[in-house]
């Protein structure tokens, strides 16, 4: 049966949603409103007139090979981050569920790197891998292999990935632990005594029960990787060298406020705008069909 | 099929002994059934014999095997767990079908199992195909004896399989498992805290009281001697009434505290002339006085009439000290609040226990 709260105050309904209304208005409705509104004009280089331009700005992009080449980066990227993390989260999470003691510990300091801001985590991966301070790039020397992120873009990436993944594997670690531990004790040993060995019981019986909780999470790490990745981009790296690290969402931000190209960063704020959106239906979507065992 | 032999099992978590000591023989084809109170052990004792348990000391051997070291998977078994354990992922078939592809049978061997095993149990072909949340309780309870069927085992375990059915269903299921051990004739544990259950299924019953063996024999037998005060207690519905007495000095009569003296059965109890016991009567083997069958125990005041059809229950009180008693009569007796029931009891019908040990006490052969 539906709960319903009946108000007999026709006002005080209103009155109680105004707060939230009143943030959402000023901070995400009026800003998406004034980026649909930017992304179809025009600005003259001092910013004194504009002009409505119809779709042009989105057609520029389409046609520029640096969007394309920085859509792909972001495409690998995210993937890259969502794998990692979720693959490591996985792995520590089936760990910690073995942890018979100090578990409490272990699972504390597993969430801890969540607390940490993306670009604080972004400085501290910058410190342990800075080409001439940095611990590992020293042991790699050592080793014979030149780290150098600042010109090489396949490090750089790979340093990106890694300080992004870093954080939101205490995030994906909670989700799989609870998961794991939603799963009755009765169906591992069920599965023992019908002759699985660890690996199989995993794959046929632990897994595809995880298997709603993973698909929740690669939509949420996506998404993270999409949009919640600035401040490490920018810590580390400016998108940087030679835009091998240039995300989208970072390009947005170099595009406007760097290159002063109003329009265009706009028009690529609505496209990601409708990135969000697609991905935020499929969640839902998911979410409400989601498996009930 | 397989013989189960337990000696001596013992297992500890930590400091803490929870099975002191258990040896037990389980014949080939016997259904064996362990009953206690919650806490006794049971569980653990059976989850030892499927190995999912470390054996602390001991040695259990199935088919005269030890398999102290073995894996669940090498033990041989199958077990009917109490929440049923079906993979929820899985369609019926794929449930029973999971034991017997890891073993890699063939496709067809493993079709002509599932499909037996689902005629045997009445599970049809369209409830094959079916995810475990689309079925009942009693439904699922099937899948999970099918799943331990195909596999075909030397021994069954049944970790309290119907404590989550209906009373109803609960009845009905009981049936089943028990004709099943009939017909396919395989080695059978069944764990249980429900005494109907422990009376009517097994062939024989191991009555488990703080990690002890209380007492091992055929249900009837515990029944009409109980070896101890505890299974006195434990086995029988309602449970047997309990007073506190004295051995007569002439060790032929049992005295009561409110001064009635009923006659101990035949045999010399001389030795224990004189000793406090405590004395057991079921409350079945009461009887209204008026029979002439007997000797009369007491007057008891009746506190509270139970009708329940075929039986009668009265609650009441009796002698100086007002001790309780229950008495279960025909129900056809009828009686109120206040009125006094003169009673009778066989001697043969009597049990005395030692009331320090929980012994039960004999006469000198």
């Amino acid at each position: 049966m539906e709960k319903r709260v009946v108000f007999n105050n026709r006002v005080l309904p209103y009155l109680l949603l105004t707060p939230q209304l009143a943030v959402t208005l000023v901070f995400f409705i009026w800003p998406a409103v004034q980026a649909l509104k930017q992304s179809v004009l025009l600005e003259d280089p001092f910013g004194l007139s504009s002009q409505f331009v119809w779709f042009d700005n989105f057609i520029a992009l389409a046609e520029d090979p640096l969007y394309l080449e920085s859509l792909y980066i972001t495409a690998f990227f995210s993937g890259a981050v969502a794998l990692l993390a979720l693959t490591s989260a996985l792995y520590l999470a089936i760990q910690a569920d073995r942890v018979i003691r100090g578990a409490t510990l272990y699972k504390t300091m597993l969430i801890w790197p969540y607390a940490i801001a993306p670009a604080v985590a972004g400085i501290l991966w910058l410190l342990l891998f800075n080409p001439t301070m940095g611990l590992l790039p020293y042991a790699l020397g050592a080793m014979g292999y030149t780290w150098n992120h600042y010109t090489n873009g396949g490090q750089a990436q790979f340093l990106v990935i890694l300080a992004a993944a870093w954080r939101q594997v205490s995030y994906n670690f909670i989700f799989f632990l609870a998961g794991l531990q939603a799963i009755p004790k009765s169906l591992i040993e069920a599965a023992a005594i019908d002759g699985a060995g660890p690996a199989r019981r995993f794959w046929t019986v632990v897994f595809p029960l995880l298997a709603p909780t993973t698909f929740f999470l690669i939509v949420i790490n996506i998404i993270y990787a999409f949009f919640d990745t600035f401040g490490v981009i920018h810590a580390i790296t400016q998108g940087g060298p030679a835009g091998a690290t240039n995300i989208l969402v970072y390009k947005v931000f170099n595009d406007g406020f760097i290159g002063l190209d109003l329009g265009g960063s706009a028009a690529q704020s609505v496209v990601l705008m409708v990135i969000v959106i697609a991905l935020t239906v499929i969640q839902f979507r998911y979410i409400e069909r989601r498996v009930h065992y | 099929m397989a013989e189960v032999n337990l000696r001596e099992v013992v297992k500890d978590y930590g400091d803490l002994r929870v099975i002191h000591g258990v040896s037990c023989d389980i014949r080939d084809g016997e259904f064996l059934v362990i009953v206690g109170p919650s806490g006794c052990g049971k569980s653990t004792l059976l989850r030892m014999i499927a190995g999912l348990e470390q054996i602390t000391g001991g040695e259990i051997a199935i088919g005269g095997r030890v398999v102290n070291e073995l894996e669940p998977a090498a033990r041989d078994i199958a077990m009917v767990f109490q929440n049923y354990a079906l993979y929820p992922h899985m369609s019926v078939y794929d449930n029973m079908a999971y034991g017997l592809r890891i073993r890699g049978l063939p496709k067809a061997e493993i079709d002509t199992r599932v499909r037996r095993a689902a005629g045997i149990l009445e599970l049809g072909e369209e409830l094959l195909r079916r995810k475990p949340r689309q079925l009942s309780g009693g439904q699922r309870q099937r899948v999970a004896m099918g799943r331990a069927i195909v596999r075909d085992p030397a021994v069954f375990l049944f970790d309290e399989p119907l404590s989550n059915l209906d009373a109803k269903l609960r009845v009905q299921m009981r049936l089943e498992i028990k004709k099943l051990q009939q017909n396919l004739g395989v080695t059978s544990i069944y764990v249980t805290h429900d005494q109907v259950e422990a009376m009517t299924l097994g062939h024989r019953l191991m009555v488990l009281n703080g990690g002890v063996v209380e007492q091992l024999g055929p249900p009837i037998a515990l029944y009409e001697r109980p070896a101890t005060r505890f299974v006195a207690g434990f086995i029988g519905s309602p449970a047997m009434n309990f007073l506190t007495a004295r051995i007569g000095a002439d060790g032929t009569t049992v005295d009561l505290p409110g001064g009635d003296r009923l006659p101990l059965p035949d045999g010399d109890f001389a030795a224990h002339a004189g000793r406090p016991v405590t004395l057991g009567i079921r409350p079945e083997h009461l009887e209204p006085a008026a029979e002439g069958i007997g000797v009369a125990v007491a007057h008891l005041t009746v506190v509270v009439t139970e009708q329940l059809g075929a039986d009668t229950l009265i609650h009441g009180h009796f002698g100086n000290d007002r001790s309780d008693l229950t008495v279960r009569l025909h129900g056809t007796v009828h009686a109120a609040a206040g009125d006094v029931l003169p009673l009778s009891v066989r001697p043969e019908h009597l049990h005395l226990f030692d009331p320090d040990s929980g012994r039960r006490l004999d006469p000198a052969a």
